[in-house]
């Protein structure tokens, strides 16, 4: 849009015109009489064009931004410490500004139950998940033929959409294998009776909440890898060979180079990696509700397995506006804390 | 330690099968490098100079040929085995350790019986730190050091597991003049001081000439000559290595030796005995001419440079193969500038003829 602006400018306001093609000119004319008028009169008096470019290139950005992003923020802000707004009453000024929301959310038990959920599937995915992407890209890095395909395998997960990976879960883990036939087993159950174990209810009615979560870690852990590996192998490659030639000169042991060469090299982007995999797994619900559905649990046991962003969801359709935004708070909070905790760790542990 | 290569020969497989065309980086290399002396192999890039220091060290194998350290076959040996410390061109310092850490690294892999205490490690560490000067730096990290300390920090982590044999590739390219021409004295001072047998590679001819006691020239893989620099200087055996050697770099003309009289275009500039009648390519050194009125080789006087101790004559002659005449003469003597030419007499020992065809050397007698 500038290019042309500019182009405009120079072809007919400083008067160059006639070294173009004069056929094309005249065709133009009355475009360029009108972009001449408006330029004179609006942009050049106005808004001192030059100086406001930037601010034109960045405008659809921005106002996307705003509508976006930045309204519901203050939204949210706004409705957080608004007292028993539900929603129908347009007009703020009837309710009273305090801490009611605050209170009553960390009062409730569902919320309680989603927070220790939320934890407890962050602090075991994050560090499971960053140690296996670590050793599956250092594997992936030392083998030569294959790499590509097994790349492609590993990112594969990535590009696929997780409610519909969570339910292949759920036919996995599920006890019963076929519906017409209550005695078959699940995919997961046949494959450990190989082993002699017998059937596990891993997320059928009647389960135990550990086994619940065991499903979920292994779901959100193999889901977090593609990512991870992709990275921490981009981060790999680009180590300079020349560290490793010297430590096989320096007669290093493997586990050596791989601790205090290859683990400092790659320090900057491991940090990447965790900060990103708390975001992300705080923000944990579409995986639940893959395995388990709406209800975020096994059948007799609905909710045990709710998380903070299912709790905000679920509170907003029936009109809790003030608790959801509470909560977002509360979360928002939580994760900036665990951030700056994370970013102080990894500024002392790494290099650069 | 004496270092022997014998017919070593590094061929890479070419890259695309179907294409074929391998590329054979060193030829049947084979030299012995004394005890104790600080050998520089010298070429241009692509020479294959790198290749056979990497074969040295074992970081490359070689495709056929031996590798003695003393008397022990070392070919098949890992690198961690031979003993060797090896400096990279561009450091290779672990960037999150510190200058300590970094030089104490190699010392901590040690295992089985020679094992170091901690005390013995920082002792040994900070000696070498000492030999290096480096031992005021010794908590800072890499990124925290200049070039040159950078540089010396690596050839402290590769002494301080006190090699066999050091080997160090291009130590000087990543430093600015000034501190090349202080660390090229600084490592024959630590080469001196502790005695290890040193191979260097560098391409750059004026370095290798100011510190190795054994030059070896090197093109396309294959050697061309060694010897002490000064003796490669003054005696080239061919063209490739006259050329290689010396800045001003040598003028090179056509000529042709007719009766015992060397010819450079129509004039005979020097009685040659000894050689038959043949087209000869001939290379004079710089400073082998001296000014002389009615001297029998006169070249079209271009411009004077004066570089305060000596002046540097630019001319052209007809025969010349190089863009300019240059030559080198003592400042005491007075150049005509005005004048179109300028005539010189020809110091022999400085004149070198070369077949025109295989480039290889003639000898004469004046």
């Amino acid at each position: 849009m500038a290019k042309v602006l500019d182009f405009l400018n120079t072809v007919f306001v400083k008067g160059f015109w006639q070294t173009f093609c004069v056929k094309w000119v005249w065709q133009t004319f009355f475009v360029a009489w009108i972009y001449k008028a408006f330029y004179k009169t609006f942009v050049i008096k106005t808004l001192k064009f030059e100086k406001w470019k930037g601010w034109m290139y960045l405008l659809p950005a921005i106002v996307l931004i705003m509508i976006f992003t930045v309204y519901p923020i203050i939204n949210t802000l706004r409705l957080a410490f608004t007292e028993r707004y539900n929603g129908l009453n347009p007009s703020y000024v009837t309710y009273e500004i305090g801490f009611f929301n605050f209170e009553h959310v960390m009062e409730s038990k569902t919320f309680i139950t989603s927070l220790k959920n939320t934890m407890l599937i962050c602090f075991i995915t994050v560090p499971l998940s960053t140690i296996l992407a670590l050793l599956i890209a250092v594997c992936l890095n030392a083998i030569k033929p294959l790499q590509r395909f097994l790349q492609t395998i590993f990112f594969l997960p990535y590009v696929t959409n997780s409610i519909a990976i969570g339910m292949v879960f759920a036919a996995m883990f599920n006890i019963v294998g076929d519906v017409a036939n209550p005695d078959s087993l699940g995919l997961a159950n046949s494959f450990l009776k190989l082993f002699g174990v017998d059937p596990i209810n891993f997320i059928n009615a009647g389960s135990t909440y550990g086994k619940n979560i065991l499903v979920l870690v292994i779901y959100i852990v193999w889901n977090a890898l593609p990512f991870k590996i992709l990275v921490l192998l981009g981060a790999l490659q680009s180590i300079n060979k020349q560290y490793y030639d010297a430590a096989k000169i320096d007669g290093t042991p493997r586990w050596r180079v791989f601790t205090r060469i290859t683990v400092p090299l790659l320090s900057p982007m491991i940090a990447y990696v965790v900060i990103t995999g708390f975001i992300g797994g705080f923000k944990e619900y579409s995986s639940i509700v893959g395995i388990f559905g709406e209800k975020m649990g096994p059948v007799g046991g609905n909710f045990r397995l709710d998380t903070m962003v299912g709790y905000i969801y679920r509170v907003i359709p029936i009109g809790d506006y003030g608790y959801a935004s509470a909560a977002a708070l509360i979360l928002f909070a939580i994760i900036f804390v665990v951030t700056m905790i994370n970013l102080y760790v990894s500024k002392k542990k790494t290099h650069y | 330690m004496k270092v022997e290569l014998q017919n070593l020969t590094k061929i890479f497989p070419s890259r695309n099968k179907k294409v074929g065309g391998e590329v054979v980086a060193v030829n049947n290399f084979t030299f012995t490098i004394p005890d104790g002396k600080l050998v520089g192999l010298l070429g241009p890039s692509g020479c294959g100079k790198s290749t056979t220091l990497y074969m040295i060290s074992g970081l490359q194998k070689p495709s056929s040929g031996k590798i003695f350290f003393g008397d022990e076959d070392v070919t098949e040996l890992s690198p961690e085995n031979r003993g060797i410390g090896l400096v990279f061109q561009n450091y290779a310092l672990y960037p999150h350790l510190t200058v300590k850490q970094n030089i104490l690294f190699p010392l901590q892999n040690l295992r089985g019986k020679d094992r170091m205490t901690k005390e013995e490690m920082l002792a040994r560490a900070l000696e070498a730190a000492k030999l290096v000067q480096i031992d005021e730096l010794m908590d800072r990290k890499p990124s925290e050091l200049s070039g040159g300390q950078q540089q010396r920090v690596a050839i402290a982590r590769a002494l301080v597991k006190m090699p066999r044999v050091l080997l160090l590739d291009e130590p000087l390219s990543n430093l600015d003049a000034r501190l090349r021409l202080q660390t090229r004295e600084e490592i024959r001072r630590i080469q001196k001081e502790t005695g290890i047998t040193t191979v260097f590679v560098t391409h750059d001819q004026e370095e290798a000439m100011s510190i190795s006691d054994v030059i070896v020239v090197m093109k396309l893989g294959v050697v061309q000559q060694v010897g002490k620099p000064q003796e490669i200087y003054d005696d080239p055996t061919n063209l490739f290595v006259a050329k290689f050697l010396g800045t001003p770099p040598i003028n090179v003309f056509t000529g042709r030796v007719e009766g015992g009289k060397l010819y450079i275009g129509e004039n005979a500039v020097m009685n040659v005995k000894g050689v038959e009648d043949r087209a000869v390519t001939v290379a004079i050194r710089p400073e082998g001419f001296t000014l002389a009125e009615n001297g029998p080789f006169v070249c079209e006087l271009s411009n004077v440079e004066v570089m305060g101790r000596d002046v540097s004559v630019v001319s052209r002659h007809e025969a010349s193969l190089n863009p300019v005449v240059r030559s080198i003469i003592n400042a005491d003597n007075k150049v005509d500038v005005s004048s179109a030419t300028v005539s010189y007499e020809l110091k022999p020992h400085k004149v070198f003829l070369f077949d025109a065809e295989t480039e290889e050397r003639i000898y004469f007698e004046v």
